[in-house]
């Protein structure tokens, strides 16, 4: 804008070329060219993937991880909308903004994976009301819908559709308790994908109680997920942290963790999981870093006040949280099969680089909506909430590098 | 329900000659390859184990657990016996190949727009009275097409008959719920390439023990949740009321707080 060294907007885009900006492009790039692999020579040339090995990295991380890295806004949603605990308002926005993107990603995948994509329509009319997939597929499209009336306010707002947004809000409530059914349900369903496997799935893995494991970790990882997420913003857009809000989640996140432990442990001992608890084979040891790395360690730290006030010690322990959820699911998804099928599978530089591309446009979805839209609502509405201190001022319009200013007394 | 048709192979009749292999690949215009494995271009192989040839196809489980998965219902058990795709319904999740215990859907992972296969017993040459194409071309009657009941009694009579030389067990009679497709031999299965650990209990029904609870779930779920929801939403009223009550107490009434009282209405 004001300093016209290089002309033309080619110029402009260099110098506005910052390093992330071009991880981001090369990230895309080779996306794009997996993309078009992908879709020109079939699954096979783009992946790793072979009968002995159906399901991969899309399967395991992109749609279980992101279904389950999205629980925040579930979570979130029911805290403020149906238990009335207020306090949450101020990151209801955010979690349910995440839990939108993170959908709307978990779709862009699965038309990846799925052979045939166009036909992704089918189960609303094909039914087969015996398949867990049948259930995912109903789930994720009616939750994908109700998470976009959710997040709906906070576009009609940008776009001043006042009336469209008294109406989203005069039907708020049986949405959330919808959205909640149907996430639960989906949650759930996920681990009881692989109950139809008894034969195939490492013992260590399976059991009656997937449906009520993946439940319970999703619950314990959603609000893991707004602690990091807060975090992140609170560095990227030098936002204030709601310390006393995110303790509390930390709370919660620390009880689902525990209730989950306790079936763990019924688990062990209902299959006598005893003899393979022991052997200390690549399963044993996954299997053990779950429960020490994302399970026992977050819990003890939650379980300290002093950590769980601090905001490294809260942020840390959501780490761990994640960590363990994700390895969780790799190991259900991939983990566990390895052995049954005899083969091993690593995922090509291909699957790989799609996934990262997807993500990635997650955190710039999330960086745009942040920038655009009021998504904390602390900032754009109530005056009383402003503390004195350095904000960021972000212009709405034109290219204007946001600023920093002094806002309060 | 109509009487179920199914094949035995008695695994000790087998010569290895590949007929089947050969007729299966003509009726589906697969092309001819030395490769004895199960493919997305092959429906029916023939594996050696030791001493042993054994005829490998799709089992037509009683209660198919690639059918119970498939969420279109691409796949179904036809109400004679064939387990039969229908490619136009497919949306290529492979959780057919992903959930059957015997390893038999493959899918056309070098395709654009890939199919899974596998084989349908002939379906619509058994429609048309004629027996599937592999029996029709076995040479030496080490597959035979009947309905499932007979041939069950006839791998009973063979094993009565002749125990030495059968192991006393018909693979698929009990199998992940019963199959279809029928084994004898005269060694252990799990020493043929077929699976050693299945239950006995139709698969499906595991997944079912739990699909089975979601509409009581959702009803009870919702009617819990809306309950919480007025619970709270009453508690937080009366809350908001009591604050108005002693703002109308004439000791410390005053027009200010009441209006802050009104204002705490939620959105």
């Amino acid at each position: 804008m004001n300093n016209q060294t290089i002309p033309g907007k080619v110029g402009s885009f260099i110098r506005r070329l910052t390093f992330w900006k071009a991880v981001f492009i090369l990230i895309v790039a080779a996306g794009v060219y997996a993309t078009i692999v992908r879709f020109t020579f079939g699954l096979g040339a783009a992946t790793h993937l072979s009968d002995s090995f159906p399901w991969g990295l899309w399967i395991g991380f992109d749609v279980l991880c992101g279904v389950g890295l999205a629980a925040g806004g579930f979570v979130v949603a029911a805290a403020v909308y149906i238990f009335h605990l207020d306090d949450y308002k101020a990151i209801a926005r955010p979690a349910i903004l995440t839990a939108f993107l993170g959908y709307v990603l978990v779709v862009v995948a699965l038309l990846f994976d799925l052979g045939r994509p166009w036909n992704i329509w089918h189960p609303l009319v094909m039914w087969n009301p015996h398949s867990v997939m049948f259930e995912v597929a109903w789930c994720v499209m009616l939750y994908t819908t109700v998470l976009a009336l959710e997040f709906s306010p906070m576009l009609l707002e940008r776009l001043k559709m006042h009336k469209a947004v008294e109406i989203v809000h005069r039907i708020i409530i049986p949405l959330v308790i919808l959205g909640v059914m149907l996430s639960s349900l989906h949650q759930s369903s996920l681990g009881s994908l692989y109950l139809i496997m008894p034969e195939k799935v490492y013992p260590l893995w399976y059991t009656g109680n997937l449906p009520f494991l993946f439940f319970l970790s999703a619950i314990a990882v959603g609000p893991a997920m707004v602690i990091i997420e807060s975090f992140l913003s609170y560095r990227a857009y030098h936002r204030e942290i709601e310390m006393h809000i995110l303790s509390r989640l930390g709370k919660v996140t620390a009880v689902a963790l525990a209730v989950y432990l306790v079936l763990r442990v019924e688990d062990m001992i209902n299959y006598h999981l005893g003899a393979y608890l022991l052997t200390f084979n690549l399963e044993g040891l996954l299997y053990w870093a779950e429960i020490i790395v994302g399970v026992i360690t977050p819990i003890i730290m939650l379980a300290i006040p002093k950590i769980r006030a601090s905001k490294q010690g809260l942020f840390y322990s959501a780490v761990f949280v994640v960590s363990g959820f994700v390895l969780n699911r790799m190991d259900v998804s991939i983990t566990s099969l390895v052995r049954h099928y005899g083969v091993n599978y690593f995922p090509s530089w291909m699957e790989i680089s799609i996934t990262v591309m997807i993500v990635a446009l997650g955190f710039a979805g999330f960086a745009l909506a942040s920038k655009y839209l009021a998504v904390f609502p602390e900032e754009s509405q109530s005056k009383a909430h402003v503390h004195p201190g350095v904000y960021e001022i972000v212009v709405l319009d034109g290219d204007v590098q946001p600023r920093r200013a002094r806002v309060g007394n | 329900m109509k009487k179920q048709v199914g094949i035995l192979i008695d695994t000790t009749l087998c010569i290895g000659c590949m007929a089947c292999e050969q007729a299966c690949a003509e009726r589906w215009d697969f092309p001819q390859s030395d490769v004895h494995e199960l493919s997305c271009k092959k429906n029916t192989v023939v594996q050696q184990w030791g001493e042993t040839y054994v005829p490998r196809l799709c089992m037509h489980c009683e209660n198919p657990a690639c059918a119970s998965v498939c969420p279109v219902g691409a796949l179904h058990k036809t109400s004679v016996g064939p387990v039969v795709y229908d490619e136009n319904k497919c949306i290529g999740c492979r959780y057919c190949v992903q959930a059957c215990p015997f390893q038999i859907p493959k899918y056309q992972w070098n395709s654009p727009n890939p199919k899974v296969t596998k084989c349908d017993m002939c379906f619509e040459r058994i429609e048309h009275g004629k027996q599937p194409a592999c029996v029709e071309a076995c040479p030496a009657q080490a597959r035979i097409f009947g309905y499932r009941d007979d041939l069950i009694e006839e791998a009973r009579k063979r094993i009565r008959s002749n125990p030495k030389n059968y192991v006393q067990h018909i693979f698929g009679e009990t199998e992940v719920g019963g199959t279809s497709t029928i084994y004898l031999a005269n060694v252990d299965f799990a020493k043929l390439g077929l699976p050693g650990n299945l239950p006995e209990r139709a698969l499906p029904k595991y997944t079912w023990d739990i699909m089975e609870k979601i509409p009581d779930y959702f009803v009870w779920g919702s009617t819990l949740m809306a309950g919480f929801w007025w619970l709270t939403n009453r508690k937080k009223k009366v809350a908001e009321y009591e604050k108005q009550l002693k703002v109308v107490k004439p000791s410390n009434g005053d027009g200010s707080i009441s209006q802050r009282a009104e204002g705490g209405n939620n959105e």
